[in-house]
């Protein structure tokens, strides 16, 4: 409102209780965890409606609290820097350097706080009808609940170390609930996978955020009087011009590793197909909308420190968007191959993570974000359709070719949702997908990332063809196995299909309780209390996507004013004062007023701030150009025309020339053995490294423990005791004894030698005496002469 | 250094009411059990009261100096003294031996090891409190010493008598390898004590006066010290008495050696070897930390080969002290604070493992990961405390073993200065990779013995469907947490979680006295 | 002085103690070969008392007397009690300390 002045501006900016008390939101379900914990198991519902009700609570908090930021930003001018809302309070403080905990609330935060409410409190509710009867629903209530928890504490952390809290509360809880029927063997090994993997990549976390620390801490003490674990602290380093280029990219890079590890990324995803071995309410909570986009999450936050650290707008390449490139291509590529409707969706969740990577490492900050969101809402949607699918008709089996087919006469609801939803992530105009995934591959192609944009439309293609193959198998076609009302005892699809089938079955006696489940009926339509949750988020997967509806003009991209932070070299002062939660004034430099032409362009990102600090840069936004879209929806259609005629040769009519192509063509063959074995990735961690390390090494190293450094130690015993005997025999018994006995030999032999000296007789005696006299006296005599 | 004498009585009492109450129990007659357990719990109590009253009068605002100071004169000749006294280094450690001391004493009410007889079973563990205590007070050498080594001769009756099958040659490995480290140590004390002018063996006097000893004397004096701390701490590759000695010593013993004695190593080296000798800690800090680095990965090679779970946590010591040992290594105040917070997380956590691992295998009577499986089936409240229990030890944050990790790890990205940056560096990438290991180890250990169905082994009655197999001896036992065990473990159970939360509550008293102890370094 | 004459006369009656001793078998014999040494011994003592003009070797001539009277006493009764119990005083039949 005052970016015309050429003096310094000052703005006032409007904050709110909710919006000041966003810290109180992860507190709740914490708390509701607790009580779930020990009190669950004796209220009526068995703790669901305690996680329910903190779920609706932290929904209709973080929804004021996003009300009041919009009044917040919109109150004024598009280029003004809002600050945060911060509050911290010191955690603890060692050595003086001193830690807090607390909020930093901006449009970031809250919008992917409020998705994470949202997606959690309609996944509760679905999960009140989907786990009915199961043996630990309690405890999956408990785990649910503490897992918003986490995901909440890490959006809205204040600093590094409390996102670390969230971040590794969320691997607990994903640990807990992959491995939710864990008496399958299968299933607690990949909760352990999961686990591991996203736990090794967290070693970049740890060394990122130690080396970050260190690098930043001296000059945000100086400048803002914070430490530098903080984000504003980091983002504000990271921009000032100071960093050196090691520092920032090492931690920028460590910090990338671990993104990798928590978002799915290449190398390291596959542990999230895996992850599907859970119940699906937490596929579809933690595995696609909510915890994986952490690491996207964490890029987006610590943006500045990407941005400078892997120099993003000064490139074509760097290693985010090659990881992200990388994610999207391979993971869309091994969706075709898999006949479990839950690891199509969850290499799709790959995919689509690897967009919002690519988006990050290109410079699409906002497009990114808004994937994020709208993603969010349309696969929560796929993965609850799946598992209606599963409930209802299949008889827990996710076994598209063997027990799916036809189901769209079933189930009308689960299957308009779906399509809705499929539609939306293929990319279709008007569905909520279209305008996130087309603005990430717009702006790559505008920040000079081409061939990014490239493979971003590749992969958009290979989307809605594997996802038409899904969509055919599961709803079109003649119905199969289960779905067509087939006794189901020994199929056994998958690890899943088994888990649950287990579950129901020992927790209600015997098979009564199936014939409610459908085996008896057929397929059929689920219950309300799934339904509903699907019918929500299918409007939100059409609706969101209006949110920054781009083609539509200026005014229609709301999220771009209310959740990107503005570029604006403020006042390094007023930013401390916000940084420690003072009231909401920045003073703005007058440097950042020239907008003569409307044409915006900050100093942020692109050269050292004079006098000022910046927290965001400066990014471009493409323009949106409808023969650009025209363009990316032509190669979606194609896709989907190609996949859809093509499954129905295949699958349908079984036409001869294709089935069975991949036995017969060696090229087909071979890539068809690539995808099956997932690029022999899981083989060559499991297989190699991980039996390397398990086996061979710390077998090794035990070896060496027990017959090198222990073997030493015993040895040292052994020779002590062999050289204590040595001694024993030889010094002892013959040096040292021997010359005792030895002496006594000698007096023996002595006596017995002098024996006739002593004859008894006087005489005798007397003329030894004398005679020794004698010789005394000649000795005398000639010593003294 | 200023000494604050007010109230100095707690620190002798509470150090010594053990005694007392072993003299009372030498008076029971050896067949009455039920009053030697009660004697001996009321000690522990009565001993705990007079930590939390201790607790209660320490100057939080002066944690850095040594507070309740007694000196009287002891042994004139070879002038040592009864010098005790306590400060923010110390206090946690000492209260925590009485914390230990206490929840074993409630353990034992229904868990005397074979052979029995809790008259000396007790006696003994009384008399290890009593050396425990005194050795985080002493502050005269020559205490320190005999403190040192009266902690040594119950452990190895413990393990000796009370102890597993191969107790004997257990036992005898701890004792000889601590025995030769001491015998080491007191080389060194004596040297420093001549190199000082024979004047004095109370710490405070050495701190000021063991810098101006000469540079390559300092090295020699600090190796005897090291040898004989690092065999206590366990570092590598002095440790291999401590797999052995874990698993051969009963629960009582297992917890005791875990949560205090291993850290009367490492406490010797913040209290002594360092500030006493800062140019020679100086010198052997980069291969501290390379030892420290090599155990934290041995440590979690090793877990990952072991097939009995106690020798595997056993192990994870071996690697959580090497991240203690980082931390001290990297001689900044940052990193004491570290290794110190580590030291009682560990302390807490592990201590809980090896309970949890004693009561696996009172029920199981086996500690083989093989054969055990679905405990969280079979045992759920049981299966539930080591899975927190093995979240914490991995380093989970929230919990109490984080604090103990990461600001380790933080540390060794700037250690003090004249140390190499680079190689500290390098150390602090291994480390980090350490904690992927020990994710490793703890949830493979947790996904073999917790998840899962139960072995048929041991489910001769758990089906209901009929009665006992023949082979059915023992599996009756196989019962969920008991009463006892609860009083014992909650406490511990609530610290891991409170100091998680909090880590506060620690650092400020720790904070002051680390850094009054590295003023030496002039930082 | 007459100093050689004494001395003279002294060692004339200690050799023929000395081949009393070793040479008589009759045990009063052997003592009174002893009573000789010990009064050659005297004799030498005073000889260089006189010499010297000092009583030490007096003295010491006088205590001799005295031991060798109790030496007497003893080694008779020992004598008569041999005698009494052997019948006899040949020393060679006295044989039982032979070693």
């Amino acid at each position: 409102m005052l970016s015309a002045s050429t003096e310094a501006a000052e703005a006032v900016f409007t904050s709110g209780w909710f919006l000041d008390h966003v810290w109180i939101v992860p507190i709740i379900p914490a708390v509701a965890f607790a009580l779930i914990i020990f009190f669950g198991k004796r209220l009526p519902m068995k703790g669901s409606e305690l996680g329910i009700i903190s779920m609706l609570a932290t929904l209709a908090m973080s929804a004021a609290a996003a009300y009041q930021w919009i009044d917040r930003v919109e109150a004024v001018d598009k280029e003004v820097f809002v600050p945060p809302v911060i509050k911290a309070w010191t955690w603890w403080s060692s050595d003086g350097f001193s830690f807090g905990i607390g909020q930093h609330i901006d449009g970031l935060a809250l919008i992917v706080l409020c998705v994470v409410a949202f997606i959690s409190t309609l996944v509760q509710i679905y999960s009140v009808e989907y786990l009915h009867g199961d043996r630990r629903y309690t405890h999956f209530f408990a785990s649910l609940t503490l897992f918003s928890a986490g995901m909440m504490n890490m959006v809205i952390a204040e600093n590094m170390l409390q996102l670390i809290l969230g971040w590794e509360i969320m691997g607990l809880c994903s640990f807990m609930l992959i491995g939710h029927w864990w008496e399958d063997g299968a299933n607690s090994r990949a909760a352990l996978k999961a686990f591991f993997t996203t736990r090794t990549g967290d070693i970049g976390l740890l060394v990122g955020t130690s080396v970050l620390f260190f690098a930043a801490n001296e000059w945000t003490q100086k400048t803002l009087g914070i430490s530098s674990f903080t984000i504003r602290g980091l983002s504000a380093w990271a921009l000032s011009g100071e960093p050196s280029s090691t520092a920032i990219t090492v931690g920028a890079v460590a910090l990338f590793i671990a993104c990798i590890g928590k978002s799915g990324q290449f190398p390291l995803h596959t542990w999230l197909p895996d992850a599907m071995a859970g119940p699906t309410p937490v596929s579809s909570l933690l595995h696609s909308s909510t915890m994986v986009v952490a690491g996207v999450f964490l890029v987006a936050r610590l943006y500045p420190v990407f941005f400078e650290g892997m120099n993003i707008l000064g490139t074509n390449v760097n290693f985010i968007v090659v990881i992200g490139g990388i994610t999207i291509v391979i993971a869309a590529a091994l969706a075709f191959v898999q006949n479990d409707i839950k690891k199509v969706l969850a290499y799709s969740t790959v995919s689509q993570l690897g967009y919002m990577m690519m988006g990050l490492g290109a410079g699409a900050w906002l497009p990114a974000v808004f994937h994020i969101f709208t993603h969010a809402f349309f696969k929560a949607c796929l993965f609850l359709g799946a598992g209606s699918i599963s409930h209802s008709a299949s008889h827990h089996s996710f076994d598209m070719k063997k027990d799916m087919g036809g189901l769209r006469k079933y189930m009308p609801i689960t299957f308009m949702t779906w399509i809705v939803s499929t539609l939306a992530l293929c990319g279709v105009f008007p569905f909520s997908g279209f305008f996130s995934k087309d603005e990430i591959i717009d702006n790559v192609g505008h920040n000079g990332y081409n061939l990014f944009m490239i493979v971003g439309l590749v992969g958009a293609f290979l989307t809605a063809a594997y996802m038409t193959r899904a969509t055919y198998l599961t709803f079109f076609g003649t119905s199969r196995g289960a779905s067509a009302g087939e006794h189901h005892d020994d199929a056994h699809g998958s690890h899943d299909s088994h888990a649950t089938h287990d579950a129901h079955a020992h927790d209600t006696h015997g098979h009564d309780d199936h014939a409610s489940h459908g085996e008896s009926q057929g397929p059929r339509e689920s219950g309300k209390l799934i339904t509903v949750p699907l019918i929500i988020l299918a409007v939100l997967a059409i609706g969101s996507g209006f949110l920054n509806a781009t083609p539509f003009g200026e005014k229609w991209e709301k999220l771009k004013v209310w959740v990107e932070p503005r570029a604006e070299v403020v006042d390094a002062t007023s930013v401390a004062l916000v940084a420690h939660g003072g009231p909401g004034e920045v003073r703005a430099l007058p440097a950042a007023e020239e907008s003569e032409d409307g044409h915006h362009s900050s100093p942020c990102g692109s050269e050292t701030p004079k006098d000022g600090v910046c927290v965001a840069p400066q990014l471009n936004h493409a323009k949106f150009k409808w023969s650009k879209a025209a363009m990316s929806l032509i190669i979606v259609f194609a896709g989907i025309l190609i996949s859809w005629f093509l499954s129905m040769q295949l699958y349908e009519r079984k036409n001869k020339a294709l089935v069975g192509l991949t036995q017969r063509n060696k090229l087909l063959g071979a890539g068809y053995n690539l995808l099956a074995n997932k690029y022999y990735l899981d083989a060559l961690y499991e297989n190699v490294i991980v039996k390397a390390i398990a086996y061979p090494i710390s077998r090794g190293a035990y070896w060496i423990n027990q017959k090198v450094l222990d073997g030493a130690v015993n040895g040292a015993g052994i020779v002590a005791r062999v050289s204590a005997g040595w001694v024993y025999r030889n010094i002892d018994q013959r040096v040292v004894d021997g010359a005792v006995n030895s002496s006594g030999a000698a007096a023996q032999g002595a006596g017995s030698a002098l024996r006739p000296v002593q004859s008894g007789k006087v005489n005798q005696y007397g003329a030894l005496l004398f005679g020794a006299a004698a010789i005394g006296a000649l000795v005398l005599v000639i010593i003294n002469t | 250094m200023e000494l604050l004498r007010d109230n100095n009585w707690v620190l002798t009492i509470g150090t010594f009411l053990p005694i007392v109450g072993v003299l009372i129990m030498l008076f029971i007659p050896k067949a009455d059990e039920v009053a030697h357990k009660a004697v001996a719990l009321a000690t522990a109590v009565a001993t705990l009261a007079v930590g939390v009253w201790t607790l209660v009068l320490f100057d939080y605002g002066q944690a850095e100096k040594l507070q309740f100071v007694t000196d009287v004169e002891w042994i004139s000749i070879i002038k040592s003294s009864y010098l005790i006294g306590l400060d923010g280094i110390s206090l946690p450690m000492y209260f925590l031996s009485m914390v230990v001391t206490v929840l074993v004493m409630i353990y034992s009410w229904d868990h005397i090891p074979n052979p029995g007889n809790p008259k000396a079973f007790l006696i003994l563990m009384l008399i290890l409190q009593t050396g425990m205590a005194g050795t985080f007070i002493a502050q005269d050498l020559v205490l320190f010493f005999v403190f040192f080594e009266v902690v040594l001769l119950p452990m190895y009756f413990m393990i000796g008598v009370w102890g597993g099958e191969q107790r004997q040659y257990a036992s005898l490995k701890f004792f000889l390898y601590t025995m030769f480290g001491s015998a080491l140590m007191l080389v060194a004390f004596l040297a420093l004590f001549f190199k000082t002018g024979a004047e004095s063996f109370a710490i405070p006097y050495l701190v000021e006066n063991g810098a101006s000893i000469a540079r390559n004397t300092q090295i020699w004096i600090f190796a005897g010290m090291f040898i004989g701390f690092a065999v206590k701490v366990p570092m590598f590759p002095f440790h291999t008495w401590l797999p052995d000695a874990h698993t051969q010593a009963p629960t009582q013993g297992s917890v005791i050696l875990a949560a205090i004695l291993l850290k009367l190593g490492t406490y010797g080296f913040i209290r002594i070897a360092i500030p006493v000798l800062p140019e020679a800690a100086k010198e052997w800090a980069p291969w501290i930390g390379l030892l420290a680095v090599i155990g934290i990965i041995y440590g979690a090679l090793g877990c990952l080969a072991q097939t009995d779970m106690k020798r595997l946590i056993a192990f994870s010591s071996v690697a959580h002290m090497g991240f203690v040992m980082l931390g001290i290594s990297t001689l900044t105040p940052f990193g004491f604070n570290a290794a110190l917070f580590g030291m009682v997380a560990h302390g807490l956590i592990t201590g809980m493992l090896f309970f949890v691992a004693g009561s696996v295998k009172e029920r199981y009577h086996t500690l083989e990961i093989k054969r055990l499986s679905g405990m969280l089936k079979q045992v759920p409240r049981l299966g539930w405390i080591m899975g927190f229990c093995a979240m914490a030890s991995l380093g989970l944050p929230g919990l109490a073993g984080f604090w103990g990790e990461f600001p380790a790890i933080l540390s060794a990205y700037s250690p003090a200065e004249g140390l190499p940056e680079e190689t500290f560096r390098t150390f602090m990438v291994i480390a980090a990779i350490g904690t992927v290991f020990a994710a490793g180890y703890l949830l493979w250990l947790y996904q073999r013995t917790a998840f899962g169905e139960p072995s048929a082994e041991f489910t001769g009655h758990g089906d209901g469907h009929g009665h006992g197999h023949g082979h059915g001896d023992g599996h009756d036992d196989i019962h969920d947490v008991t009463k006892f065990e609860w009083i014992a473990w909650t406490p511990l159970l609530i610290s891991i979680v409170v100091f998680g939360v909090y880590p506060q509550l620690m650092f400020d008293v720790l904070d002051p006295a680390v850094k009054a102890t590295l003023a030496v370094f002039g930082g | 002085m007459l100093v050689n004459q004494f001395l003279m006369l002294g060692a004339v009656l200690f050799c023929i103690g000395v081949y009393g001793v070793i040479a008589r078998r009759n045990a009063v014999l052997v003592l009174m070969s002893i009573e000789l040494i010990l009064n050659s011994v005297n004799i030498n003592l005073l000889a260089f008392a006189l010499r010297n003009g000092s009583a030490d070797g007096h003295t010491f001539a006088l205590y001799v007397i005295a031991v060798a009277a109790a030496e007497v006493g003893v080694g008779l009764a020992m004598v008569l009690l041999v005698y009494r119990n052997r019948k006899s005083i040949a020393l060679d039949d006295l044989a039982e300390m032979k070693g």
